[in-house]
């Protein structure tokens, strides 16, 4: 029965647990025993906060008992990325520089997530301060991919994918600024979805990039990162960039699952060089799975599509270099050098020299010399004519597609090690998925079957215009059903055993 | 430390010609901070007033004020500046510990005011000079916390043992105002500096915008200062003074760096530009930071806030229901009491021209009003070390007071009583008449008494008045007074006692 709770969607668990099959804290100790025996190899988290996840489990028993009306994610575990403040349980986004902070309140995505009484199981492993695609950033070391435990699972958000690939939680929290949700699920085998700018707040989110940074979905199911989508989304006066418009009704759309008749644009630019053959072939067989199920499938040419990686490595570090400017060591996390002796300005220097790490240091060293009098029009100003090439982009190619695709990433999960030193090849990874950061639109990711090469996941990207999540959900949710048909089963349960 | 050299203000003018630019921070009371909602109050205990916007936690995201918006339209209308249609705040990136985030929201190159003047009336020796200043743009940012430096002889970060920093003012919102460089002024550049600021102040204080308390750091001033041989010259090298904190600073400050730059120049040397620190006690500046190699703030547009768009309609809502400009009311109001300058200047020195306005607006007499607001009542406020308005006397309590001495129920002396009782808050004029039995006199019947009394006891009084000397009545008059405790009416008293003696009274 234990270990049949870890295999069970979130939908499926809430159900159960809604109907009295099983209580919410019988869940979560099968989750925590689960996280017990295999997150020493996955290394998924940072911080498990058993004691916390225990008494919420136990809350909503209570609540079921007393007959109190029960959320669709009531009961269900979750696993947090370490970049989102909770109240009082450790956020080290990765980083030497906050251990031991912790936070003195609680994120908005968390306070939706315990008003929709989730338990939240811990804090999960992410590149140092979300840069970087393999998790290989962390300060606290990598994790590894349950599909392959020699392998990365993605970044920055690998941790979330990795837990919910090694069924640890089935559902996660990850943040995506140029695809560390979505990259990270297509090598776990897993569903991610970033949606639309403004759509989740960022309040207690801790920033990379604040014009690119998106909290979002990780799950097994795309009805799974539906219901979490429509649990954590929303306006929030506390986010300035925060959409004030109604959620769009992502749970229907990935309950409905029809294609047909929907337009679907396969963006010439993220395809043929780069892209690992096992990777092509899936895809393509995705194409032409979704014209089967009734899709108009035409090409878009998306040009400036071309320039997205070397702008998005401008208006990143720019942001990210003021954005981390307050790690200092004045008012919290480490502080090196005081010895009493040393003035504040060593103080700081000590500190950020000790507490960030190699990626990091690099990216505010760039983002600086990018917001440099004299270079700001040549670099940053550049990025944003850039940017606004690309959105005009999407809006062309959303005149003749009603949903864009394109693979997730370029390649299946590469070894750990394999790209550490070489910054350039990391970067690639993100190629795909970074346009739509830079245009404020919605994409998921999700699996669609293993490259013949490696027997690794392949991921497809989706992507939809702003506000428009739940073409996302309609689309994969048929995408996933005929795969699933095909298969008998979700891919992800083709996952060696741990 | 070797003090700078200066040299007399009078020669520095015969061979310099200044130009000044001035910077000035406006601390806006709004009830909550720039981008948070924690309170703004002066003087609570340290850290008390903070929240993770203002501290700048990881995660924390700033909400913008909608009412420090309004208050930096209003104060650039009263500013006769455009309103842009369009703006962003920006970031402003340095490292200092009073910065929670290590940058500061601020505005760069799309300030939310700009393009305005504002006319100053300069006192100088030669009369009243007239001059317009330009403003260049007035732009809204959030402060910083405030570092207490322990240790040390300087108080400054340098040399000190440690640092206590008080987060309480950091987040809350200022507008800086700042001018064109002002050109032309010549020998009266300290003048024209002083008499600006105070301009602004007046003007900030009627929007009801800021506490404008120079003392409390809720406006301050940096004083930029370059000096040039003649007007056709490019303006030269400026310093920029800071911890200018009064009105007579801001004079004082300008005087010393002409001085002072006039002294290097003249002996070959050049100006440094840099951050000058002004020194109310000893009347120098002194060096602070050098800004050679300029300081790079790396501004760019900040990302978690949007742009701001003020409605056009909501522009000229708040422009229509802006307070009369204070130097066109001081000018009306000058010439509808027939007041002289000397006469509307101790009024507004006296800070009571609103309450003076009030008084006639309920019904008063403008003179017998300023007479009681700058007399009395600002003599009682001094002697008490509160502000005036903080008296507990209304303007309807001193018409009523007016009222009540027209209809001769009250003197002056007794009007007088009544002010104390209303401020020690035994209730409005009439139940202090009440309840101290505060009225004049009227009965002849008590009074001829007191007059026989008196005469009784002055005899030689009534051969003097027989005998043509008509002032000595006044003993009679005083000693009547006394006798029922001021409550008579002085020129009763004195008609009954001519009556008494068959005299006729001498107009
Ligand atoms: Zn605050």
């Amino acid at each position: 029965m234990q270990q049949h709770l870890t295999r069970l969607s979130a939908a499926d668990i809430a159900a159960a647990i809604s109907d009295g099959d099983v209580s919410a804290t019988e869940v979560t100790r099968a989750h925590l025993d689960r996280i017990a025996e295999v997150d020493e190899r996955v290394h998924a988290f940072l911080h498990i906060d058993d004691e916390g996840a225990l008494a919420t489990a136990a809350a909503v028993d209570a609540k079921r008992k007393a007959g109190e009306p029960l959320g669709p994610l009531a009961g269900v575990p979750l696993a947090l990325k370490d970049v989102m403040t909770m109240r009082g349980i450790p956020t080290t986004c990765g980083s030497r520089i906050l251990e031991g902070w912790r936070p003195p309140y609680d994120s908005t995505v968390v306070e939706r997530l315990r008003a929709a009484d989730v338990v939240i199981l811990g804090k999960t492993n992410m590149d140092e301060f979300a840069m970087g695609s393999s998790t290989e950033h962390s300060a606290y070391g990598p994790s590894h991919n349950p599909w392959d435990l020699d392998r990365i699972p993605g970044g920055s958000g690998g941790g979330s994918a990795a837990a919910i690939a090694a069924f640890e939680a089935p559902l996660a929290i990850g943040t995506d600024t140029g695809g560390s949700i979505r990259q990270p699920a297509a090598v776990t085998g897993t569903v991610g979805v970033k949606p639309t700018y403004g759509g989740v707040s960022r309040f207690g989110l801790v920033a990379l990039a604040s014009s690119l940074d998106q909290a979002g979905p990780c799950a097994r199911t795309v009805e799974d990162a539906a219901l979490l989508h429509a649990a954590i989304a929303g306006h929030d006066p506390r986010d300035s960039t925060s959409l004030t418009d109604p959620v769009p009704a992502v749970v229907e759309a990935a309950r409905r699952g029809d294609v047909r008749g929907l337009r679907v644009g396969l963006v010439k630019e993220l395809s043929g060089e780069g892209y690992q053959a096992g990777v092509t072939q899936r895809f393509n067989e995705a194409v032409d799975i979704l014209t089967e199920l009734g899709a108009e499938v035409v090409e878009v040419s998306c040009p400036h599509f071309d320039y997205a990686l070397a702008a998005y490595y401008l208006i990143l570090p720019a942001e990210a270099s003021s954005n981390l400017a307050r790690f200092d060591g004045m008012r919290f996390g480490l502080r090196a050098g005081d010895t009493g002796e040393l003035g504040v300005e060593e103080v700081m220097s000590l500190t950020r020299e000790a507490g960030f790490g190699a990626e990091v240091k690099r990216r505010i060293m760039i983002g600086t010399y990018a917001l440099s009098s004299g270079y700001y029009d040549a670099y940053y100003g550049q990025a944003q004519k850039v940017r606004t090439l690309i959105q005009r982009d999407f809006a062309a190619a959303f005149e003749q597609a009603d949903v864009l695709i394109s693979p997730t990433a370029p390649t299946t999960a590469f070894r750990i090690g394999e790209k550490v030193d070489d910054p350039i090849a990391m970067y690639l990874n993100d190629v795909a998925t970074i346009p739509v950061n830079l245009a404020g639109n919605c994409a998921m990711s999700l699996p669609i079957g293993l490259a013949p090469e490696d027997g690794l996941p392949v991921g497809l990207q989706i992507m939809a215009p702003a506000r428009a999540d739940e073409r996302l959900y309609n689309a994969g949710a048929a995408l996933e059903a005929a795969l699933r048909d095909r298969w008998g089963h979700l891919l992800i349960e083709e996952a060696p055993a741990l | 430390m070797t003090a700078d050299a200066v040299i007399p203000f009078d020669d520095a003018i015969a061979a310099f010609d200044p130009v000044m630019g001035l910077e000035v921070h406006v601390e806006l009371s709004t009830a909550s901070k720039m981008f948070c909602s924690c309170p703004t109050e002066f003087g609570a205990e340290p850290n008390s007033q903070v929240c993770p916007v203002c501290l700048g936690l990881p995660g924390a995201l700033p909400a913008v004020n909608a009412a420090a918006i309004e208050a930096a339209i209003r104060i650039g209308l009263a500013l006769n500046c455009s309103v842009a249609e369009w703006c962003r705040f920006a970031r402003k990136n340095y490292f200092y510990p009073d910065m929670p985030k290590n940058f500061q929201t601020s505005q760069y190159d799309e300030p939310i005011c700009f393009d305005g003047y504002l006319d100053v009336d300069v006192p100088t020796a030669d009369g009243i000079k007239k001059v317009r200043i330009e403003i260049e743009r007035a732009h809204m940012e959030e402060d910083t916390g405030k570092a207490l430096h322990v240790g040390g002889s300087t108080g400054r970060i340098h040399g000190a043992d440690f640092s206590l920093v008080d987060y309480n003012r950091a987040g809350i919102p200022l507008i800086e105002i700042v001018t064109r460089p002002i050109e032309g002024a010549e020998q009266f550049a300290p003048e024209v500096a002083r008499a600006y600021v105070a301009a602004l102040r007046e003007i900030l204080r009627s929007l009801d915008v800021s506490d404008v308390r120079m003392e409390q750091g809720s406006l301050r001033c940096d004083v930029n200062l370059s000096l040039r041989r003649t007007p056709a010259d490019p303006l030269g090298t400026r310093s920029e003074t800071k911890n200018v904190n009064s009105l007579r600073s801001v004079e004082r400050a300008v005087r010393y760096e002409i001085g002072r730059q006039a002294a290097l120049l003249q002996a070959g040397g050049k100006v440094v530009q840099e951050t000058r620190h002004w020194h109310e006690d000893t009347g120098v500046t002194t060096s602070g930071r050098s800004k050679e190699g300029a300081e790079d703030y790396r501004y760019f547009p900040e990302p978690d806030l949007l742009p701001i768009a003020p409605d056009p309609a909501w522009v000229e809502e708040l422009r229509a229901t802006l307070p009369e400009n204070p130097a066109v009311r001081r000018a009306r109001l000058a010439t509808e009491w027939g007041l002289t300058d000397f006469e509307m200047d101790s009024l507004i020195n006296a800070g009571a021209l609103d309450l003076v306005i009030a008084t006639v607006a309920a019904g008063g007499d403008q003179a017998r009003a300023r007479k009681w607001w700058t007399g009395e009542l600002t003599r009682i406020a001094n002697d008490r070390g509160v502000d005036v308005h903080d008296l507990g006397v209304t303007p309807e309590h001193v018409v009523r007071i007016e009222t009540l001495i027209s209809e001769g129920a009250l003197n002056d002396k007794l009007a007088r009583q009544v002010i104390e009782g209303v401020i020690a808050g035994e209730g409005d004029p009439d139940a202090v008449v009440a309840s101290r039995g505060l009225a004049v006199v009227s009965d002849d019947g008590p009074l001829l008494a007191a007059i026989d009394e008196a005469l009784a006891a002055n005899p030689d009084v009534i051969e003097k008045i027989m005998g043509g000397k008509q002032q000595a009545a006044g003993v009679i008059v005083g000693a009547v007074m006394k006798a029922t405790r001021g409550q008579a009416d002085a020129a009763r008293v004195r008609a009954l006692l001519f009556d008494k003696l068959g005299v006729v009274e001498e107009a």
